[in-house]
């Protein structure tokens, strides 16, 4: 009788805990892969960014001589800015991506099915979180990577650039971890206003819009605000050169970036927990 | 088994649910009856924790559904709104749905071969027709080998076949020992498949008894009578008490005399009679006017009519 009730028991609370994130890993890498419009839209993006980052370097590279002295100079001081054109092709996607993760389950209905089968939901959103940033870093790292291997084979007799450069690594893997924190933050915007339309409004203004108005502030007061938002201060990862006006260093500003996903998760998971689905 | 105590959850300034309590218990079909916006999907929605309630709580098994470690395998759900990503196929909807609950991949296979859904298995969710979608909900819902089935609609909308598929499935259920819990608008419906049924309107709850009982107490006893002297015999059955309702020149619908007694009367009064028929009242004209009274007479026992309408349920409760 007493064995019977043991058995019927089960796992202690702690155990099954444990054993459940990995099962709920499994299940939302089940959802990522199994919805064919993501894994497209994630193809066509890796190829898109690093096709015209390609394309752009080159058309860049032939009209060198043409380049004023101070455009060379800032090439040359920062040889991985070539990199601009794949982070700015695929920064707005993977955030995009990162919001549909979550925003499709509301549109579909989905998200009933996930919260019945996890009705504690928060080891939901850090498991979608979890996969969503695998998927994301290695996207990014390889976009971040291909781009930087065929620019540097272009650009190489002009301006000389390798991986063992002081901080050029740095910047390249920065990129790729840049886009894996923003498609987070996208996810989390996403999981806070639960309709892609809306999620994208928001994404693109706080990633576009904002960083962009808040370098306008004037003042002192004004250069810190445009610092810490979160692309402009991710952002620094992605540079191998430090500019003297820079208030965060590299590692800094992604600390600041992932200060705000991190937030942003925070709040989803709060908001997830409370309301009603 | 499934407990409601004292839940209500209030939409806005729209109180969907009213301080509702009940208990499902396993081994039978429970009905779960009410009209269209009568509070039926949101309690379902708050005994799964889709929802919070603002007072009350709700259990499964003893424990609220929220603090299940693996829900699936004691509870069954099949929402009427859509829970599946339309882009996804249907076994891997169901796998991601199963790895959450740590079952094997046979599991899927196995529920999907339960439901009828074999050849469509690898076709996306979104093609689906109702009557697929449908038997998609209930390969999820039966995927834990869950004791307890929460199912908000089943048939609604499907075809004879699929009606019959899922009344069959739930009585399957209930014999197997399974609490299944099954909401409908349509009392008919319900008085072939529920063993007992719960009935809300407006949120509150209007009767909580075995289904035979409900239909013994609601359908009033009638009495069809033909015969040439319909005014006469009117005169005498409604001396003794009756209401008589006149159909046609000589048929007469009489509720409140049984039909031994009308015979006795028209015999004493050497009335022809041509046809005397014991019927009883339409089950679902019972159920709307029961509903229809907690709909016109918002607060229980303000009126007459409400009075009456709650003693006569209070009576089946009991």
């Amino acid at each position: 009788m007493t064995t019977a009730t043991v058995i019927r028991g089960g796992p202690g609370p702690l155990q099954a805990h444990r054993a459940c994130f990995g099962r709920l890993v499994r299940a939302e890498w089940t959802k990522i892969r199994s919805v064919r419009s993501t894994v497209w839209s994630l193809g066509i993006l890796v190829v898109t960014a690093i096709g015209l980052n390609t394309f752009i370097t080159a058309a860049g590279i032939a009209g060198w001589d043409s380049l004023s002295a101070a455009t060379k100079q800032g090439y040359l001081a920062d040889p991985t800015g070539f990199l601009a054109v794949a982070l700015n092709i695929a920064q707005i996607p993977v955030c995009v991506l990162g919001a549909m993760v979550i925003t499709s389950e509301y549109s579909t209905g989905m998200i009933r099915a996930s919260v019945l089968a996890v009705p504690r939901r928060t080891p939901m959103l850090a498991a979608k979180a979890a996969v969503f940033a695998a998927v994301a870093f290695v996207a990014g790292t390889l976009v971040a990577f291909a781009s930087f291997l065929s620019a540097q084979a272009i650009i190489s007799s002009h301006i000389p650039v390798s991986l063992s450069d002081p901080a050029v690594l740095r910047a390249v893997f920065g990129m790729g971890l840049y886009l894996t924190v923003l498609g987070l933050l996208g996810l989390a915007i996403g999981a806070l206003v639960r309709h892609t339309a809306a999620a994208l409004t928001v994404v693109v203004g706080v990633v576009v819009v904002l960083s962009n108005l808040a370098r306008t502030l004037p003042g002192a007061v004004g250069q810190h605000i445009a610092a810490y938002l979160p692309a402009n201060a991710g952002l620094l990862i992605t540079h191998a050169h430090q500019e003297p006006t820079d208030l965060l260093t590299p590692w800094q500003g992604f600390g600041v970036l992932c200060l705000w996903a991190a937030l942003l998760l925070g709040a989803a998971a709060w908001s997830l927990g409370r309301r009603d689905v | 088994m499934i407990e409601a105590r004292n839940l209500s959850k209030r939409y806005g300034g729209k109180l969907a649910v009213d301080h509702l309590s009940f208990t499902v218990t396993p081994g039978k079909v429970t009905g779960f009856l009410g009209p269209n916006g009568a509070g039926k999907s949101t309690t379902m929605r708050l005994l799964l924790g889709l929802d919070r309630p603002d007072t009350g709580h709700a259990s499964i098994g003893g424990r609220p559904y929220r603090d299940l470690a693996d829900p699936l395998r004691t509870v069954g759900a099949l929402l009427e709104a859509k829970a599946a990503h339309s882009g996804r196929t249907a076994r891997n909807h169901l796998l991601c749905l199963a790895q959450t609950q740590g079952l094997l991949p046979d599991r899927v296979d196995q529920v999907i071969s339960m439901a009828g859904l074999s050849a469509v298995a690898r076709r996306r969710a979104g093609g689906f027709s109702l009557g697929m979608g449908r038997r998609l909900g209930i390969a999820a819902a039966l995927l834990g080998d869950p004791g307890v089935l929460i199912l908000d609609e089943p048939v609604n909308g499907l075809d004879p076949e699929g009606v019959l598929w899922i009344r069959n499935l739930m009585k399957r259920l209930a014999a197997d020992g399974r609490a299944v819990f099954v909401s409908s608008h349509l009392m008919n419906e319900m008085a072939v498949t529920a063993d007992h049924l719960i009935v809300i309107g407006q949120g509150r709850l209007l009767a909580d008894c075995p289904t035979a009982e409900f239909i013994d107490c609601n359908s009033k006893p009638q009495v069809l009578v033909k015969t040439s002297k319909a005014a006469q015999l009117t005169q005498l059955v409604t001396s003794e008490g009756a209401q008589v309702s006149r159909n046609g020149t000589d048929v007469l619908t009489v509720t409140g005399v049984p039909a031994p007694r009308i015979a006795e009367l028209a015999a004493a009064a050497r009335i022809v009679v041509y046809e005397l028929t014991p019927q009883r009242a339409s089950l679902e004209e019972a159920f709307l006017e029961m509903t229809a009274g907690s709909l016109e007479f918002g607060d229980h026992g303000s009126s007459a009519h409400g009075g009456a309408t709650t003693s006569q349920y209070s009576r089946s409760k009991s």
